[in-house]
């Protein structure tokens, strides 16, 4: 090479490119080190007293942390706590379209139904739909204050079940639309006008334009709130529903007069599977916001935006000479 | 003369006596303005003057307040005939969107969909509203982004694209719906100086092709060398238009000429 010429010799295979690197000596810490000392020290304490306490009663947690009731009350919970996350996440991105509708009807009825869900405590709605089929014993189709075309007994189709699904799932609706709302609010206007300008009809917008965009914002807080569903779903007895996991482990308590041994195996399920719900929750985070950072998946993985520019060629040199600006 | 010139030109777009408030707010009074199939018409004036409002009013993403736009003959957004009761009929949003996807528009601040790739925002229009085949949505997309010289950057996310690059990527979006027209709202303005000449090359092409060319645009030397027309707006109005050397060289009204100082 030629060019050489006028730059400095390469360094020698090994050596440090950069002469006189800073070798630097840390200033004292001693409150680094102390704070260190007294919280292992205490954690320490905690450890020993979970180990010595005979209330803990280790030999009875490990007995029952995989009983058949037990296991079974995890299935139920996770039934539950997946079908009414579905069930409120449909009401609610009806809920949160509803809203952004210029009608004035299904604007209104979105507000109420969110003010009145979100405004009373899970548990009152939950014993309410417990006591669903002796409020509504049945329900027919007809017309309006007209005859009746056909009826059916809702205590046949809505047992204990159903009661704690659709509590659990309209409650959360109305937490969620508020969440959904939010998200599709975010994404910005011109997206919409993009997509318009490309003759894409309303409906179109908002399943391929707006609502994937929105998840990105969606996403984490829909991960909290099925956490939170997954404990709420303790409650389910206010139906009554006697299946789930807090159940199961409360009447093996009562039987065996060891309250402490029990709430740690039930602890133990729900740190399990929230731990679950929180590598799906990364995964979904990670598809939902390609695009939007560099740390992306696919083809175009570990490129930083500076190095597709740099690498486009379209620095100055470049240019092209017939644009007179 | 027998030169090709002699052979009439057909309007393309018809501006008639076009007004627009928003509210208590006039920004655009009483503008026509015609452009002919395969003219560039490109329209200059100080920020703030109704020229991307006149824009936008083309492809209905604005609603006129007063006057009418025609395109190749067909009023937008109305029944061409006023009902027996004086009041006009509005189209439905179907025919509105089938009328605005005849329409190609570029924006300032490109508007790319952010979590397609650049292929993905290219095949979206063909595939989802004019129902082409993804196999071939896919081979018309690459061919479009090749002729922006994006071929190699089909896969990626528009984050990942420089502004020229991406801008670039949104016209060849804008292309993808085989428009009759196409509109470009300051298309270099939210660029870096250095990536302005990328974009202004891909619009000369269009230009070049015989694509019929509405054009909001500070760069004063793309409306010399391109345009077939200019059009000077200041305070909702047209003030002056004719040809780039008349405009821009030889500037009758006293605005166009401050307003010509104060960008050249």
């Amino acid at each position: 090479m030629s060019t050489a010429t006028t730059s400095s010799p390469p360094p020698a295979p090994g050596a440090d490119p950069i002469p006189g690197r800073i070798r630097a000596k840390g200033s004292p810490r001693p409150g680094t080190w102390i704070s260190a000392v007294i919280v292992a020290l205490l954690a320490a304490a905690l450890l020993r007293f979970l180990v010595v306490n005979p209330v803990f009663d280790w030999t009875t947690v490990f007995t029952y942390l995989l009983d058949v009731k037990v296991i079974q009350g995890v299935g139920w919970t996770l039934l539950i706590t997946a079908a009414s996350m579905v069930l409120g996440t449909v009401v609610a991105l009806t809920a949160a379209i509803m809203r952004r509708s210029s009608n004035p009807v299904l604007r209104g009825v979105s507000w109420a139904y969110i003010f009145v869900f979100r405004g009373t405590p899970v548990y009152t709605q939950l014993v309410f739909w417990g006591l669903f089929t002796v409020i509504v014993p049945k329900i027919a189709l007809g017309v309006p204050f007209g005859p009746e075309l056909f009826s059916f007994s809702t205590r046949d189709l809505f047992p204990a079940l159903a009661g704690a699904i659709v509590g659990l799932g309209l409650n959360e609706g109305a937490y969620l639309a508020e969440i959904i709302r939010s998200g599709l609010n975010s994404v910005d206007r011109g997206q919409t006008e993009a997509a318009k300008a490309l003759g894409m009809s309303d409906g179109r917008i908002l399943r391929r334009i707006i609502v994937p965009q929105a998840m990105r914002v969606i996403i984490p807080p829909l991960g909290n709130e099925t956490i939170g569903m997954l404990k709420t779903t303790s409650l389910v007895l206010a139906v009554p529903f006697t299946l789930d996991l807090t159940f199961a482990t409360n009447a093996i308590a009562n039987k065996l007069f060891t309250p402490v041994p029990l709430l740690i195996v039930a602890a133990f399920w729900y740190l399990a599977i929230t731990s679950i719900l929180m590598v799906g929750q990364h995964y979904l985070e990670r598809y939902f916001g390609r695009g939007f950072d560099d740390r992306d998946t696919g083809p175009s993985a570990k490129r930083s935006r500076q190095a597709a520019v740099n690498s486009a060629g379209t620095t100055p040199k470049d240019t092209l000479p017939e644009v007179e600006l | 003369m027998t030169a090709p010139d002699a052979v009439p030109t057909r309007p393309l777009i018809e501006i008639e006596s076009l007004h627009k408030a928003f509210g208590p707010v006039h920004v655009l009074k009483d503008n026509t303005l015609t452009v002919a199939e395969g003219e560039v018409c490109v329209l200059i004036g100080p920020s703030g003057s109704g020229k991307s409002t006149l824009l936008r009013c083309i492809n209905q993403l604005e609603e006129p307040t007063a006057g009418r736009v025609r395109i190749d003959g067909v009023t937008q957004g109305y029944e061409e005939e006023p009902l027996a009761d004086g009041r006009w009929q509005r189209l439905s949003p179907k025919q509105i969107a089938a009328q605005r996807s005849r329409v190609g528009m570029v924006f300032q601040r490109f508007n790319l969909f952010p979590h397609l790739t650049a292929l993905g925002n290219v095949m979206e229009a063909p595939v989802q509203v004019l129902g082409r085949p993804k196999a071939e949505a896919e081979a018309t997309a690459r061919e479009l982004l090749e002729r922006v010289g994006l071929a190699d950057r089909a896969d990626h996310y528009p984050s990942e694209l420089s502004g020229g690059q991406q801008q670039r990527v949104a016209i060849a979006r804008a292309l993808a719906i085989e428009p009759e027209l196409m509109l470009f709202d300051e298309p270099t303005s939210a660029l870096d100086p250095e990536l302005v000449a990328e974009v202004l090359t891909v619009l000369k092409d269009l230009a070049q092709g015989g694509m019929t060319m509405v054009v909001v645009t500070h760069e004063m030397g793309f409306a010399r060398e391109v345009a077939d027309k200019v059009v000077f707006m200041a305070d909702g109005e047209i003030v002056e238009q004719g040809a780039p050397e008349q405009i821009i060289d030889d500037p009758r009204s006293e605005r166009l000429q401050s307003f010509l100082a104060s960008v050249l």
